[in-house]
This record gives structure tokens, C-alpha cells and sequence, in this order.
């Protein structure tokens, strides 16, 4: 008999994964907090907001596979949910500051001082309240991905035009969020916070909490994101990325599943983004930057599309690689480091490093033993899309 | 409309298709009564997939009435719309989805509540696990029900096609080359299927494979330059001389 769906939800990855997760949540803030500076194991005060930032990058990634992975929507326009999310985090925290500004201005933030605006543009109203920069946070990336989803899904948008459009998306909000009269700062964008609901952001006790629920932000969202592709939901998502014309011709209404998958996954971009903006401390219109989208992209790529685990450990792998080669003496050969990163993972590991891993246990397994599991259910999606 | 067929299940009349000047359909004109099975020989290019493609919302005609159960529009329609009618297509390429298993596509195809929402929730209940249970057997394939349906021979990819349109619960079924790519016994068996099907559903069988479709033995329309050549038994229409002419003429 089969098992409901509910038990078959989680695989050996998807625990091992919640459970490395967890270990890490609690494991980095001890280290940072418990131990003395002189231990060996001491961790160092800027690794918290750090690893922080590689879990909304992997939480970004887990979004992005969700759309692509599973439905074969190449989005390249991710980052614009992110920095949609980090945005209404970063004006909440701009209200925040009140007169320990420059300028001292009680509602005003700097830069509308300094450009001499007489008062708050009407789309700031609202952002000193938490509750409503965190609907936001949610709603203002999930209705740009419903609108501009209703209009390509509903005309058959597909492939690499798809693909374009939503370079195009976010180019176009990076060249508007530049502006100094679209009122979000300009360059320079959102910075200089001081706290988040009363907690000194600089304060390592601030930045351990943002850590945590950064991590759990990431596992609730990998849960949520795991029960959906497992769904009947999930099985009509993969089978649009294979044949999408076969499933218009079984009935199913493909544009709202495709429209569904995307809205959800812009709403996690922009939860990655708000949880990132007060751990780096600043938001800028270069977050919607082309390449940064594509950078997600090979994120995912790396780590193995189509399962989710995958996502969030390429994301990790490869920042922690930024980290590394752009310090130091490597700087100026990072780029190179990533493109041939990219190169060498479509030649070598089409699969990713998730999904080659489980290609060799599941090769190591007894044939019945991986016919009878259904693990050979695996979504294996073709490698050019 | 006009009372010509009013009961028909599927009428279409005068349907023209062109693409860049070329008729793929020219004025054609089909009635299928309920509960029929139809056989639609033609040459290559004669235009039998068009005719699919129209039936199915694939391809808007550029004239012509498509109706389905004497009064529905089908040329105002789009694929999902009709296939929720009732009108079900297998495609001459096997086209199953070869990442999911035999029973998950199965139930995918199965009738029910085709919304995102229902789909996200959805639990199989008894009744439904019994008509899978039912079709997987119909269809031969019980003993790979776990098994990808990527590694699937070619003729059970067919029949697994076959079955996901039993499982649709349509009214009409489209069969574009059943028999493509199978050997002489899976032939046979899968004209017995289509035997089976008729049973209690209309069935229009596109084929090209003359001894499949004796087979069948049932009323055949033979197609020529995306018209209606002849019409009538196997046996009719192969004594007729334009038939002969236009397949064996050149």
C-alpha cells in the first residue's frame, strides 16, 4: 500500500538537511557567545552575520528552485523579489532612526533631508509600523510576480524569452531605484540603521537572533516548499516543465499553477531579502543588479536544480567560495573562479552536487530495493531549459 | 444549429485550417455519433493531426463549425477548456511524463478537481486508488505501476498514454497512431483495448497501419488534401478507385 503523503514528505535528505540546519543555529551563536575569545573554537564577531547572509542566500536559492527546478521557469529576475523584501525592511529601519540622524529630522529620513523634500512621499506612510513593513516584505514582491506572471504565463511565455523578460524586469526597477526622485535613496540607497524593534542592529545579541531565525526561516520555508513539490500540486508542476502541452490537454489550467509556483516563490525571495538587509545593514539599487540574479541561478545549478536541499548548499558552497577568493590575494580572479565554476558544473555535473550524490547511492542501492522505495521518482530535469 | 446532426457527438462542417498558404484542412466536414469508433486514414499531409488539433483547441480553424454534443462551440475554446468537456487526445509521439511514475501519471490524468488549490491538498480516497488500481490492470502495466515511466518500452509508454486518458473519464477519446512502433501481438492487444474502451466511449482513431486498422473493423473516413475523400467499411473504401488512386497512384 501507499503511504500517505504527508509520510513520504520528508526523504533522507530532506531530515539530514533540517537537522545540519538546526546543529548550525545552534552551534554558531554558542560559539560566538559561550566561549571565550582566546578558544580555539572561538568564533569571531563578523562570522555571525556572515553565515547569516549565506542562509537568506540559501532560503533565495530554495525560492529560485522551487520556480525552476520543479516548473522549468528560468528566473532571472529573482534578485528583484530579494531586493523588493530588503527594501521594506530597510524603510522600517529607516523610520527607526527618528532624530539620531544626521540631520536630526523626527520623520524624515536623511536623504530626503538632504534633497530637501518637505515632507514624507505617501508610500512611506505606514513603514514605522513593524507589522506593515512585514506585509509588505510579503506583499509588494508577490504582487509584481502575480502581475507580471498573469500577463507571461496567460501569453505562452516560455524558454529563454521568459528568461529575458525578466532580466528586463529587474534592470528596470535597478535603473528606477537608482533615482534620486524615486524617493528610496538613490546609489546610496537604504543605510545607517540603528535597531529593529527597540535591538541595536550593530549588537552581536541582535545579530545571533536575526542568525536564528534566519535559519528558521530557511527550514520552515524548505518544509513548506518539500510538501508542495511532493503534492499532487508539486507532480503537476513537474510534469508542465516536461510536457506542457500534455497537461493543457488533461485539463489542468497550466498559467495558475505556473502563476501559483511563482507568486510563492517571490514572497520567500523577499522574506530572504528582509532577513538579509538588517544583518549586512545596507540596501542598494545594485541588489537588482542582472548579474546578481543570474549569480542565483548558478547557485542552484551548482548545488543540483530540482531538489531543494541542493539549492540551499550551492548557495552556501559558492558564497562561502566568494567569501574566500574575494579576500585576499585571489580578489581579482573571483569572476573567473565563478564562470568556470558554472562551466565546469554544466560539463561534469549536469545534476549538481545534490543530485549526482544521490545518482551514486541510488546506483549503489539493489535495483528492486530502488524500483520498490519510489526514490527513483526523483525529477530529473533535462539539462537545457 | 441547423439541425443536420443535432445529436452528433462531434460535427465539425466546411473547417479550413491554412498555414502560410498551405490547406492543411480544406472544407472539412466529419459527424461522430456517440458512441461510435471511428478509424481516419489518410496519406502523410492528408490532414488527420490537423483535424486533432482543431477538435482539441491546438489549432483555431480559420472557417468552419466545430461542435461537440450538438451545441458547444469547440473553436471558442482553449485546450483545458476542452479537455475538461470531456475530450481526450493521445498523441502519436508517446507523450507521458517520463520524470514521474506509471501510477503518478495515472493520477495526474485521473478525472477530479483540476485547481491548484484541490491539487496542493488533494488525498487519494479509496474509490480513487480502486479506478487506478482498475486502469493500471486495463492496461497491463500493474507489474510497473513504481517504475518511471522514462524507462518504459515504447509500446507500454502507449498504453500507459491509453490508460491516462481512461483515467480521464472522457467522452471522446483521440488516438493519434495507437499502434506506431509496436510489434504484431501489441498490435492485436491494443485493438482489443480500444474494442474494450468503445464499449462505453466514442473513439476516433487516427492510424495508418492498414492491418490495425481491419483490425478494429469499424467505419473508416479516409482523408486526402484536408478533405473527406471517401467514407464507408474498410472493405468500401478500399475498392474505391480514388483511395487506390491517391494511395497507390503515386
Amino acid at each position: 500500500m501507499r503511504q500517505p503523503y504527508t509520510m513520504r514528505m520528508l526523504d533522507g535528505r530532506g531530515w539530514i538537511f533540517l537537522v545540519v540546519l538546526a546543529a548550525i543555529a545552534v552551534v554558531v551563536p554558542v560559539l560566538n557567545f559561550a566561549l571565550p575569545p582566546s578558544s580555539p573554537f572561538y568564533l569571531q564577531n563578523h562570522w555571525v552575520p556572515l553565515f547569516g547572509k549565506y542562509l537568506c542566500f540559501a532560503l533565495l536559492a530554495v525560492a529560485v528552485d522551487l520556480v525552476w527546478g520543479y516548473c522549468g521557469i528560468l528566473s532571472l529576475g529573482h534578485g528583484a523579489f530579494f531586493a523588493l523584501g530588503g527594501y521594506a525592511m530597510g524603510m522600517y529601519m529607516m523610520r527607526q532612526i527618528g532624530t539620531r540622524g544626521v540631520y536630526a529630522h523626527p520623520i524624515l529620513p536623511d536623504f530626503m533631508v538632504f534633497l530637501n523634500w518637505p515632507e514624507l512621499p505617501f508610500y512611506w506612510y505606514g513603514f514605522n509600523w513593524f507589522p506593515y513593513a512585514v506585509l509588505m516584505v510579503l506583499l509588494v514582491p508577490g504582487v509584481l510576480a502575480f502581475v507580471f506572471g498573469w500577463f507571461a504565463f496567460r501569453s505562452r511565455v516560455t524558454g529563454v524569452y521568459l528568461s529575458i523578460i525578466t532580466q528586463a524586469l529587474t534592470f528596470a526597477l535597478m535603473l528606477g531605484f537608482f533615482r534620486n526622485n524615486f524617493g528610496f535613496g538613490g546609489n546610496n540607497g537604504l543605510t545607517d540603521f540603528k535597531d529593529i524593534l527597540g535591538f541595536n542592529v550593530q549588537a552581536q545579541s541582535t545579530r545571533a537572533v536575526l542568525f536564528v531565525l534566519s535559519a528558521l526561516a530557511l527550514a520552515l520555508s524548505f518544509l513548506l516548499c518539500q510538501w508542495l513539490v511532493k503534492s499532487k500540486f508539486g507532480k503537476v508542476l513537474v510534469a508542465i516543465r516536461d510536457e506542457e502541452p500534455r497537461v493543457r490537454f488533461l485539463g489542468y489550467r497550466v498559467e495558475n499553477y505556473k502563476l501559483a509556483a511563482f507568486v510563492l516563490s517571490a514572497c520567500l525571495a523577499g522574506i530572504a531579502g528582509a532577513l538579509y538587509v538588517p544583518q549586512v545593514g545596507i540596501i542598494n539599487p545594485s541588489e537588482f543588479s542582472p548579474a546578481n540574479s543570474i549569480e542565483i541561478v548558478v547557485w542552484v545549478a551548482v548545488g543540483g536544480r530540482g531538489t531543494l536541499v541542493g539549492a540551499a548548499l550551492g548557495a552556501v558552497v559558492v558564497n562561502y567560495a566568494k567569501t574566500y577568493f574575494t579576500t585576499g590575494l585571489l580578489a581579482p580572479y573571483w569572476l573567473f573562479a565563478l564562470g568556470g565554476l558554472f562551466v565546469l558544473v554544466t560539463l561534469l555535473l549536469p545534476k549538481g552536487i545534490v543530485g549526482t550524490i544521490s545518482d551514486w547511492i541510488a546506483r549503489e542501492k539493489p535495483m528492486n530495493g530502488a524500483v520498490a522505495n519510489g526514490g527513483a521518482a526523483e525529477p530529473a530535469p533535462k539539462p537545457a531549459e | 444549429m441547423n439541425g443536420t446532426a443535432p445529436q452528433s457527438l462531434l460535427y465539425l462542417d466546411g473547417v479550413t485550417v491554412s498555414f502560410e498558404g498551405f490547406r492543411a484542412l480544406n472544407k472539412l466536414s466529419l459527424v461522430v455519433e456517440a458512441g461510435e469508433m471511428r478509424a481516419i486514414i489518410g496519406p502523410n499531409g492528408a490532414g488527420k493531426t490537423t483535424m486533432m488539433d482543431v477538435v482539441t483547441g491546438k489549432t483555431r480553424p480559420d472557417q468552419g463549425d466545430v461542435l461537440f454534443g450538438g451545441d458547444i462551440d469547440l473553436t471558442k475554446l482553449d485546450e483545458t477548456e476542452i479537455a475538461r468537456l470531456g475530450i481526450g487526445r493521445k498523441f502519436q509521439k508517446p507523450t507521458v511524463f517520463e520524470n514521474h511514475t506509471v501510477i503518478d501519471n495515472l493520477t495526474l490524468a485521473l478525472a477530479g478537481d483540476r485547481r491548484a488549490r484541490a491539487a496542493a491538498f488533494w488525498h487519494e480516497d479509496a474509490e480513487e486508488s480502486a479506478r487506478l488500481d482498475e486502469i493500471l490492470g486495463i492496461v497491463r502495466l500493474g507489474e510497473h505501476r513504481d517504475r518511471l515511466a522514462g524507462r518504459l518500452s515504447h509500446g507500454q509508454k502507449q498504453w500507459l498514454e491509453i490508460g491516462m486518458l481512461l483515467a480521464q473519464e472522457p467522452r471522446l477519446l483521440l488516438v493519434d497512431e495507437p499502434a506506431a512502433g509496436m510489434t504484431d501481438a501489441e498490435t492485436k492487444q491494443t485493438a482489443e483495448l480500444l474494442r474494450q474502451i468503445n464499449r462505453d466511449r466514442t473513439v476516433i482513431v487516427v492510424e495508418h497501419d492498414m492491418s490495425f486498422v481491419r483490425e478494429l473493423g469499424v467505419r473508416v473516413t479516409v482523408l486526402h488534401e484536408g478533405s473527406v475523400l471517401a467514407e464507408g467499411s474498410l472493405d468500401q473504401v478500399s475498392a474505391d478507385e480514388r483511395v487506390i488512386e491517391v494511395y497507390l497512384g503515386r
